[in-house]
């Protein structure tokens, strides 16, 4: 029996080994999508999508739209400036009213952690997170595994060190839950102003110094500096975050081996990462991108396949 | 416990595709421009089997694909959890005669599926359906070129298709239903 998805995609931290292993399989064949001439499969025809954004974003906004098109899903985007939000609505009055339009399901990005588990429970669509707050990014984590598995053939026994603002970042828990889940080792490096106080209860090794990182580690996931976030003073300059806590090529130049390069975007050049690591042969920054697409492709596709509550079962044409 | 009726064993298995190879040869007349395109799951395996039939008889090295009309059913929005989605790739159709090659033809929807898809890849000069059973029930006003054998069958009957790169044997049988 194969397992599904549910209703909503909240996060990593409450699926199975099984349904995100279901996810990254499905991923395999939407790749192939994207590579031909007509870039659009007729699964998803007639479902009306709604991108509810609530947060600045380009990459993820866009990468989420183009997973729609591809399926042929018919889709609208909401952002907070310009919006009835801006009037004072509320994010469920907000969600409720798309509805009442008959929407089939809503890709939510808010600065509260929680917010896509909150509306998930009050509105009928199916709810997709595309970022909460501190909380997750489950298809920034997805996508990251995936590229992970494309370049060493597997998660499970692989060393990913975290690296940079692990406070901060939805992007470290949803690598953070579902790397374990898959049986990878997590590692975050950061300053400690920048590690959360329960972060080795998520099961993680801390790696004080980045030199102990690249020595330890197959992948680093450098993490974008959120300078947007930081008024409390986590470090004392960007120069020096760079000078003690940068990915360098003379840093990566002493690790034991080839280090795979990952990096959520945007980046911070100069800052969290140097330009020729980023470039590098070893960064797989720009494959990442192509991949988001293909994982958001089978969460779409998995997800309007709904539970199994009201599930019938195939008749297949045998 | 249903009945299991042989239809092909191992020895007819054979037979039957080597009579499909020579019948798509010659309804194709000739490998210029013949293309096999295989459906997921056990059509790939008999598209394969066909072209290296074809290959040793005519010498040729025909282009061989698969095809997953998961994508292109129209049955997506009513069977619930989604169904597995399996590997497409398939060389240049433009100008072709491309051959679908699929284990039971029944209905007729998964021809109809594989069509629209060829339809976002190119233009083949000429399609044709080779199966190697037709087991009736169509619901689509569809029909196959080449078949290996006809059976009829009711709506509660199941044909199963074995090939030995996936179930280590060759046979195809019958379960009937009550």
């Amino acid at each position: 029996m194969t397992p599904t998805l549910g209703k909503d995609l909240v996060g990593l931290e409450p699926l199975s080994a099984e349904q995100i292993l279901l996810i990254l399989d499905t991923a395999e064949p939407f790749k192939e999508v994207s590579e031909r001439a007509i870039k659009k499969v007729p699964a998803l025809r007639g479902k009306t999508i709604v991108n509810l954004f609530f947060e600045a974003s380009t990459r993820t906004r866009i990468s989420f739209e183009f997973a729609e098109k591809r399926l042929s899903a018919d889709t609208v985007n909401v952002a907070a400036v310009g919006s009835s939000v801006s009037k004072g609505e509320t994010l469920v009055d907000t969600a409720k009213n798309l509805e009442a339009m008959r929407i089939d399901m809503v890709v939510s990005r808010h600065g509260a952690s929680g917010a896509a588990q909150f509306l998930g429970q009050r509105i009928r669509s199916n709810v997709i997170n595309a970022g909460d707050g501190k909380h997750e990014h489950p298809t920034q984590g997805l996508l990251d595994m995936l590229t992970l598995r494309d370049r060493f053939k597997r998660i499970k026994g692989l060393k990913v060190a975290i690296c940079g603002d692990i406070l901060h970042s939805r992007v470290a828990r949803s690598n953070i839950w579902g790397l374990t889940k898959l049986g990878a080792e997590v590692g975050v490096c950061g300053p400690a102003s920048l590690l959360p106080r329960n972060v080795r209860e998520l099961g993680v090794t801390i790696l004080p110094r980045i030199e102990d990182a690249i020595q330890w580690a197959d992948a680093l996931n450098v993490l974008r500096l959120q300078l947007e976030r930081m008024e409390g003073g986590f470090f004392p300059s960007l120069r020096e975050y760079n000078r003690v806590f940068g990915v360098t090529t003379e840093r990566l130049a002493r690790a034991p081996k080839d280090l795979l390069i990952l990096h959520p975007g945007p980046m911070n050049r100069g800052v969290e990462i140097d330009s020729d690591v980023a470039d590098g042969p070893h960064s797989v920054i720009l494959p990442q991108v192509t991949n988001g697409v293909a994982v958001r492709m089978a969460v779409l596709y998995l997800l309007a396949g709904g539970s199994p509550d009201w599930a019938q079962g195939g008749a297949d044409d045998r | 416990m249903p009945s299991r009726t042989p239809l092909l064993d191992d020895r007819a298995f054979g037979r039957t595709l080597a009579r499909m190879a020579s019948e798509i040869v010659e309804r194709s007349r000739g490998t210029e421009e013949l293309v096999l395109v295989g459906i997921q799951r056990r059509g790939v395996e008999l598209a394969d089997r066909l072209k290296r039939l074809v290959d040793a008889s005519e010498g040729s090295n025909l282009p061989c694909g698969k095809l997953d009309i998961t994508l292109y059913r129209d049955d997506l929005q009513t069977i619930g959890p989604r169904p597995v989605v399996g590997e497409t790739s398939l060389p240049d159709l433009d100008g072709k005669t491309v051959v679908i090659v699929d284990d039971v033809l029944y209905t007729g929807r998964t021809v109809r599926a594989a069509l629209d898809e060829f339809a976002d890849f190119g233009r083949p000069r000429r399609v044709l359906l080779c199966v190697l059973i037709d087991r009736g029930g169509r619901e689509l006003p569809i029909q196959a070129d080449i078949v290996g054998t006809s059976v009829s069958t009711g709506p509660k009957d199941r044909v199963d298709v074995f090939v030995s790169e996936l179930d280590g044997r060759d046979a195809v049988e019958l379960v009937r239903g009550k």
